[in-house]
């Protein structure tokens, strides 16, 4: 942060009247800078008497086992119903909301069968740690979420989560959270995230956010917007007014910034927008069209491409600023590329043999090896989180999104939609978003699927979206 | 003065090298400096008889269909047909040697964002190269790509993808 101030500070003294001017006109298409949600700490949680023996109650072989899992999820209880600027009903009816956000992520998602707080009772707060054991096996669910939400002096919630296992009677796993009352959602997240990993032996992401292009407007002057939100959809925020068209972002692996590409000087040009500062700045002083941005894994580079004379290929930048160094350099498309998540290697696609194939790379460019041969098309390669596949959008008649190994073997189609394109990864490398494109109207839509390819849905945005990008799990 | 003089000179030269005897104008067209009154902007509504040069109308009225070219799927080349549309701005950019113009790159919405991008970016080069070869100086021309974020044709067809994909010259006022 303070080298990239540095580095803006020295640009403006060097060529202070052009860049100054340059600078406030690139700042015109955007809102107002969001107010970003503070830490979340970790609270000490009373538990119940039984130890937690940390192992898997059963074998999660694939998502349909574990998708027929009953939960109970009743309102969080409070230990006394307090004001909080989180829900105007107090603590109390915080509570309760905290559990239908907990329900909705899981039922959504396609994991478990979740039964939330509308149609359970709930249970007092002595009894969060201390489970009516009767009442729930009665009821038939194999799992029971039970928590608490607490306002302390600070005005600072307290959020407590429990997972139990009825049958066994047994305390599974528990873990609690102190957030700012406009945190709370975090921390239903957080509690979903603890669930979600304990019972299928996965990494966590629900408490993670997407950014993605809102569009509004008919199929020849569509208004296209940078926007923000949850996972689920919560907190959205428009980020700019719409008045540049706005394309492909990428957020930073610490949420404080957002790269991607704008119209606003009338080109396209990829700009670094800082999140917390609502301004942007250029990735890189050049006359050419950047585009394609994308982060490395440690957010220290940016990886761009750059059609110079119709000729487009992939660069690099420090995040500071800085000399671009150029990675590939064939006649034809290099765009597109994605880092592994160890950053050692770069997937990327390329029409160099005639058609949009993907390829690899060292992430130095040496080393740059075709690995698609399946006959149709490869484009918008990603690199999985968790590095054991690269999802891709495969053009064969159709549009789809698709999965494949490192190497380019083992091709899974997951979709099957008109026009499917861009997929992004969930932070734990189980889910694939990506957009749907329907034929005609060209109206378009965010989607989700899992690796199965059987859970998917529709993401529910304000407006229709277009290419979201997945962030990483929160801290 | 001098610069009508000229301009005639260059109209004389493309043509006999173009075989453009069709393309030729009937009059000659008013020369660069005329009135400064009241000029219309293009996006006034279609007054034929007094677009005046430097302006888009001006530009559509003299070249006709062939402000834009065409391009087959995925491809960038300048066809036969997009040669005679290129060489008729050629001709006309000969006779306005002041304007200054953008090449606007276009692709169907049958492919990926920022590939067509890219592609948009190659198709305007393209074109912008193959006016450059016929004389237009290079400094006069910049190019735009829109990838697939602009189509004319707004319907899923082969029919309206083919409009889609093109390479549009648009007068910089």
């Amino acid at each position: 942060m303070k080298s990239t101030m540095k580095f803006s500070r020295l640009a403006i003294a060097l060529v202070s009247a052009s860049i100054s001017y340059s600078a406030l006109a690139q700042n015109t298409d955007l809102g107002e800078p969001v107010a970003e949600g503070g830490d979340v700490e970790a609270a000490d949680v009373a538990g119940s008497d039984e130890e937690d023996d940390g192992g898997l109650v059963f074998t999660v072989t694939d998502d349909t086992d574990y998708s027929d899992v009953g939960i109970a999820i009743p309102a969080f209880a409070t230990d006394r119903d307090q004001p909080t600027p989180a829900n105007s009903g107090g603590t109390g009816a915080l509570g309760q909301e905290v559990a239908r956000v907990i329900t909705a992520n899981l039922r959504n998602n396609g994991l478990f069968k979740p039964t939330g707080p509308d149609s359970l009772p709930s249970p007092r707060f002595q009894q969060i740690t201390a489970p009516s054991w009767s009442t729930w096996g009665s009821r038939g669910a194999e799992m029971l979420v039970q928590g608490y939400v607490t306002a302390r002096a600070d005005g600072k919630l307290v959020v407590g989560c429990y997972l139990y296992d009825v049958a066994l009677q047994d305390e599974l796993i528990r873990d609690g959270w102190v957030v700012r009352p406009a945190d709370w959602r975090r921390a239903a997240h957080k509690c979903s995230d603890l669930i979600y990993a304990r019972l299928t032996g996965e990494s966590p992401f629900f408490d993670s956010r997407i950014a993605y292009i809102a569009e509004t407007g008919p199929k020849d002057n569509r208004v296209k917007r940078l926007a923000v939100m949850d996972s689920d959809g919560a907190n959205h925020r428009f980020l700019t007014l719409g008045s540049a068209t706005a394309l492909t972002p990428r957020y930073s692996p610490d949420y404080s910034k957002i790269l991607y590409l704008s119209y606003v000087d009338g080109n396209p040009r990829i700009y670094v927008y800082d999140i917390g500062r609502g301004s942007q700045t250029l990735v890189t002083e050049n006359k050419s069209p950047t585009l394609a941005p994308r982060w490395s894994p440690d957010g220290q580079h940016i990886l761009f491409s750059m059609a110079v004379n119709g000729n487009t290929d992939i660069y690099r930048v420090p995040v500071t600023g800085g000399r671009i160094t150029r990675l590939t350099d064939t006649p034809g498309i290099d765009i597109g590329g994605s880092y592994s998540p160890d950053g050692s290697k770069i997937v990327f696609e390329s029409d160099r043999s005639g058609t949009q194939q993907c390829y690899v790379m060292n992430a130095d460019g040496s080393n740059q090896r075709r690995i698609t041969f399946f006959g149709g098309r490869c484009a918008t390669p990603e690199w999985s989180p968790r590095g054991d596949q690269i999802a891709f959008t495969r053009i064969a008649g159709d549009f789809n999104v698709a999965v494949m190994s490192p190497n380019g073997r083992n091709l899974r189609v997951l979709t099957n939609g008109w026009q499917d394109e861009a997929p992004t990864w969930a932070p734990n490398g189980r889910i694939i978003q990506f957009f749907r494109t329907s034929r005609n109207s060209g109206k378009s839509n965010l989607w989700q699927v899992d690796l199965t390819g059987q859970n998917e849905r529709r993401l529910p945005t304000p407006v229709d979206a277009s290419d979201p990008a997945w962030g990483p799990i929160r801290p | 003065m001098n610069k009508s003089l000229t301009t005639a000179m260059l109209m004389v030269s493309v043509c006999a090298t173009a075989a453009c005897s069709r393309q030729a104008p009937e009059e000659l067209p008013a020369a660069p400096t005329t009135t400064t009154a009241a000029t219309p902007t293009p996006s006034v509504a279609p007054t034929t008889s007094v677009a005046g040069p430097g302006t888009q109308e001006h530009f559509r009225n003299a070249v006709g269909q062939s402000t834009v070219v065409y391009f087959d799927t995925d491809r960038f080349n300048i066809d036969s047909s997009d040669a005679a549309a290129l060489q008729a701005q050629a001709q006309y950019f000969a006779q306005y040697p002041s304007l200054t113009f953008t090449v606007e790159g276009h692709t169907d919405e049958r492919g990926t964002r920022e590939y067509n991008l890219a592609l948009g970016e190659r198709r305007a080069n393209a074109a912008k190269n193959y006016l450059v070869s016929l004389g237009v100086s290079a400094d006069r021309i910049t190019t735009l790509s829109y990838g697939k974020e602009r189509p004319t044709a707004l319907a899923s067809t082969a029919e309206a993808w083919a409009q889609n994909r093109r390479a549009a010259s648009v007068l910089i006022n």
